[in-house]
C-alpha cells in the first residue's frame, strides 16, 4: 500500500477517535440551559468527523482516479528511496531541535543558540571550526540584541545558575 | 474613495511605513532568492516581528513588502540558477534561464523587474477599483452567507489542487478544520479536545502551525536532498552586467504586459488559483497567440515568454488581496498567513475594514505602489550583490533556517513546549509532503475554521436550525456552487477517461 493510503487510514482512525469524543463524551458536560440551543459545541466536530471519514475513505479506496505518478524530478524527494537521501542528518537535526527546545530555558539563550548553530553545521558535515564558532557567536549575539532590545521580548540570556 | 486614498497616502508615506516597505522588499528578495524557501515560509518567519510592531498598518505593509520581494527574489533564482525558489516563478525559468545562459542575465533580470513592476502596479489599480465595489456588496452579507462563502472558498482551494488531488486536498482542509476546534472556542467558552493538557487550552498557535507546515519541511527537504539547493556557488560568482533592453524589445513586451496584468489579476482573485496558475496560464496564452518566429523563440530566451509569467504572477499576488481585504477570506496560503497576522493584531479583515479602519485598507494599497517602485529602483541595481547570498554554503544556511523557525514559534508564545509541538507537527508535515498531500489547504482550513464555526453557529441560532439554507437563496446558491466545485473535477476526469477507453476499444 502506498504511503498516501496509509496516511488516509491513519486519518480515518484519527477521525473515528475524534468523532467518538464528539459524539459520546462532550455532550454529557453540557449545562442544561445550553442544551436548548440549536447548535452545541459538539455539533461542528460531529459534522467534521463524518466528513473526514468519508473523504478519508475516498483516498483510501482510491475512488478518485490518480494521474499516473511520474518519477519525481531530481530536486523532489522520492520517499520510496528515502534511505538514499541524507536521512541520518535530517533525523539528527530533528533531535537537535528537540534538545534545543528542552535546553533553552535551563541553559539560556546565548549559550544554547550558539551550541545549536555550531552543532547544526557540524551535523551537516562542516569542520571549519575557526569559521563556524565565530559565525554562530556573532549571529546569536545579533539576534539576541534584536529580539531583546529592539523588539522588547525577554529571552533569558544566561544559564539558570547565573541568576537573571 | 478619494478621501480614503488621501488617508492611505498620508499613512503610507510616514517615515516608519516607508522604511517598512523598503525593509520588507529587501528581506523578501534576500530570502526569496534562496532555493526552497517560498513566500509562505518567509512570511511565517516574519510574523512574530510584524506582530511585535503593534501597529497593524505597519505590520501589513511589512508583510506585503516581504511577499512581493519574495516573488521577485524567486524569479531571480529562476533566471540565474534555473532553481525557482517559489512555485509561482517556475514559468519564469522557461525563458529566463536560457536568456541567462546566453550571457544576457542582466537583461533578463531587468525585464523580469519591469514586468513585475507593471503587473503589480496595474494589479494595484484594479484592486483600488474592485475592492470597494466588492466590499459594498459584501456588506449585505449575513453570517449565513459568510458561512456559505467560506465553504465555497475551501472547496475552491481543493478543486484547484489539480487532477487526482481533490480528495487529498479536501482531507487536508478537514484536518485543518479539526485542528482549529482544539482549545477554548470563543462562542462556547468551554475547552474542547484539549486531552486535559494545559498547553492545548488556548489551542494550537497559528504561527507554530504555519512554520511547521512550510518552513520546517522545506528545510528538511534541503537536508535530505542536497541537489535541491545545489549549483548556488556558480551563479553567485558569475558577473551580471548590462541591465538594459532595447526599444524593439520594449515594444514587443508592452501588449503582453497589458494583457497579462489583467488576466493575472483576475486569476489571483479566484480562491485557490493564485500566482502559480496565473504564471503558467499567462505563459501558455502568450505562446499560443504569438506568431511564427516569435512562437519558436519561446523556451529559448524569448522576451515575451519571460515578461508574461512575471507580469501575471505579480498581478495575481495583488489580486489575491481582494478576497482577503473585502471578504476576510483568504484565497491562498500566503494570504491565509496574512489573515492570521491581522487577527493577532486585532484587525478583522472584511467588508467593514474599509469603513472601520480605512487607514489600514488604503495604506496597504498605496504601499503596494511604493513596494513595486522600491523593487524596481532599489532592488534591481542591488541584485548583483544580493545574488551573492546564493553562494552561502548550505552547511551554514540550514542551521540558520531551523533556528529562525524555532525562534518564530518561541517568540510568539514564550513557551518551550511550543517548540516541541512545532517539531512534532513539522515531522507530520514532512511525511504528508512525501505522500504528495498539499499543505496550504490545511493552513487555510485551520485559519478559517473558527470563523466558519462561528458563522455557522450564529446562523443556526438566528434561524433556530438549518432553515437558513432554504430561506436565504444566496446561501443556498453558494453552497450548491461549493458542491459543484468539488464534484466537477472528478466528473470531468471520469468523462475524459470514459472517452479515452472508448477510443482504445476502437469506438
Amino acid at each position: 500500500m502506498a504511503l498516501d493510503r496509509w496516511i488516509a487510514l491513519i486519518f480515518i482512525t484519527f477521525c473515528c477517535a475524534y468523532g467518538y469524543l464528539a459524539f459520546f463524551t462532550m455532550d454529557q458536560l453540557l449545562p442544561p440551559f445550553m442544551q436548548r440551543n440549536p447548535v452545541w459545541p459538539s455539533t461542528f466536530p460531529k459534522v467534521l468527523s463524518i466528513l473526514g471519514v468519508i473523504v478519508g475513505l475516498i483516498v483510501l479506496l482510491g475512488l478518485e482516479k490518480q494521474t499516473d505518478a511520474s518519477e519525481p524530478s531530481a530536486t523532489e524527494i522520492n520517499y520510496r528511496r528515502l534511505h538514499e537521501y541524507k536521512l541520518g542528518q535530517a533525523l539528527m537535526l530533528l533531535g537537535l531541535m528537540v534538545a534545543y527546545a528542552l535546553a533553552l530555558r535551563p541553559v539560556g539563550f546565548l549559550l544554547g543558540t550558539t551550541l545549536f548553530l555550531i552543532a547544526g553545521s557540524a551535523v551537516l558535515g562542516e569542520r571549519k571550526w575557526h569559521i563556524m564558532i565565530p559565525v554562530a557567536m556573532i549571529a546569536t549575539g545579533c539576534v539576541w540584541y534584536l529580539v531583546q532590545q529592539v523588539l522588547g521580548i525577554f529571552l533569558r540570556p544566561f544559564p539558570f545558575f547565573m541568576g537573571i | 474613495m478619494l478621501e480614503g486614498i488621501m488617508i492611505g497616502l498620508s499613512a503610507a508615506f510616514s517615515i516608519q511605513n516607508l522604511l517598512m516597505v523598503i525593509a520588507g522588499c529587501l528581506i523578501g528578495t534576500f530570502i526569496g532568492m534562496l532555493p526552497g524557501l517560498g513566500p509562505m515560509s518567509i512570511i511565517a518567519i516574519m510574523i512574530p516581528v510584524a506582530i511585535t510592531l503593534g501597529d497593524p498598518t505597519a505590520a501589513l505593509i511589512l508583510l506585503a513588502g516581504v511577499y512581493y520581494g519574495a516573488i521577485f527574489g524567486g524569479s531571480t533564482s529562476s533566471i540565474l540558477l534555473n532553481a525557482p525558489g517559489v512555485a509561482g516563478t517556475v514559468a519564469t525559468s522557461f525563458d529566463g534561464y536560457p536568456m541567462a545562459r546566453k550571457g544576457q542575465a542582466g537583461k533578463a533580470l531587468t525585464i523580469a523587474a519591469v514586468a513585475s513592476f507593471a503587473g503589480g502596479t496595474i494589479g494595484a489599480i484594479l484592486l483600488m477599483i474592485f475592492a470597494p465595489a466588492l466590499s459594498s456588496v459584501a456588506l449585505l452579507f449575513h453570517s449565513a452567507e459568510y458561512f456559505a462563502l467560506m465553504v465555497v472558498g475551501l472547496s475552491a482551494i481543493a478543486a484547484f489542487a489539480g487532477t487526482g488531488q481533490v480528495a487529498k486536498a479536501l482531507m487536508m482542509t478537514i484536518l485543518g478544520l479539526i485542528l482549529a476546534t482544539v482549545g477554548e472556542g470563543a462562542l462556547f467558552n468551554m475547552p474542547r479536545f484539549t486531552l486535559g493538557l494545559m498547553d492545548l487550552q488556548s489551542g494550537i498557535s497559528f504561527i507554530t502551525l504555519a512554520m511547521a507546515m512550510f518552513a520546517l519541511p522545506e528545510a528538511m527537504f534541503l537536508v535530505l536532498n542536497p541537489a535541491r539547493g545545489a549549483s548556488g556557488a556558480e551563479a553567485g560568482s558569475g558577473k551580471i552586467t548590462n541591465l538594459r533592453f532595447s526599444r524593439e524589445e520594449a515594444k514587443a513586451m508592452a501588449p503582453v504586459i497589458g494583457r497579462q496584468s489583467v488576466q493575472g489579476f483576475f486569476i489571483g482573485v479566484l480562491p485557490g488559483a493564485g500566482a502559480t496558475i496565473a504564471s503558467f496560464l499567462g505563459y501558455a496564452v502568450e505562446r499560443n497567440i504569438a506568431k511564427g518566429e516569435e512562437q519558436a523563440e519561446f523556451g529559448k530566451g524569448s522576451v515575451k515568454g519571460l515578461a508574461a509569467p512575471e507580469t501575471a504572477n505579480n498581478a495575481a499576488c495583488t489580486g489575491s488581496f481582494v478576497p482577503l481585504l473585502t471578504l476576510g477570506i483568504p484565497g491562498s496560503g500566503t494570504t491565509a498567513i496574512l489573515l492570521g497576522a491581522l487577527i493577532a493584531l486585532n484587525v478583522t479583515p472584511g467588508p467593514r475594514l474599509m469603513t472601520d479602519t480605512p487607514e489600514v485598507f488604503w495604506a496597504v494599497i498605496i504601499s503596494m505602489f511604493i513596494g513595486n517602485l522600491v523593487l524596481l529602483i532599489l532592488n534591481l541595481p542591488l541584485i548583483p550583490y544580493i545574488a551573492k547570498i546564493l553562494a552561502i554554503p548550505r552547511n551554514y544556511l540550514i542551521p540558520f533556517i531551523l533556528f529562525f523557525t524555532l525562534m518564530g514559534a518561541y517568540i510568539g508564545q514564550n513557551n518551550a513546549t511550543e517548540l516541541l509541538i512545532l517539531v512534532g507537527l513539522g515531522v507530520m508535515a514532512t511525511i504528508l509532503r512525501f505522500a504528495d498531500y498539499p499543505l496550504a489547504p490545511l493552513l487555510i482550513g485551520f485559519i478559517l475554521g473558527t470563523m466558519l464555526e462561528d458563522n455557522f453557529a450564529r446562523s443556526m441560532q438566528l434561524y433556530r436550525g438549518l432553515d437558513f439554507v432554504i430561506e436565504r437563496p444566496m446561501t443556498l446558491g453558494l453552497l450548491v456552487l461549493a458542491l459543484l466545485l468539488v464534484l466537477l473535477p472528478s466528473y470531468r476526469a471520469r468523462r475524459a477517461r470514459k472517452r479515452a477507453e472508448g477510443v482504445a476499444d476502437g469506438d
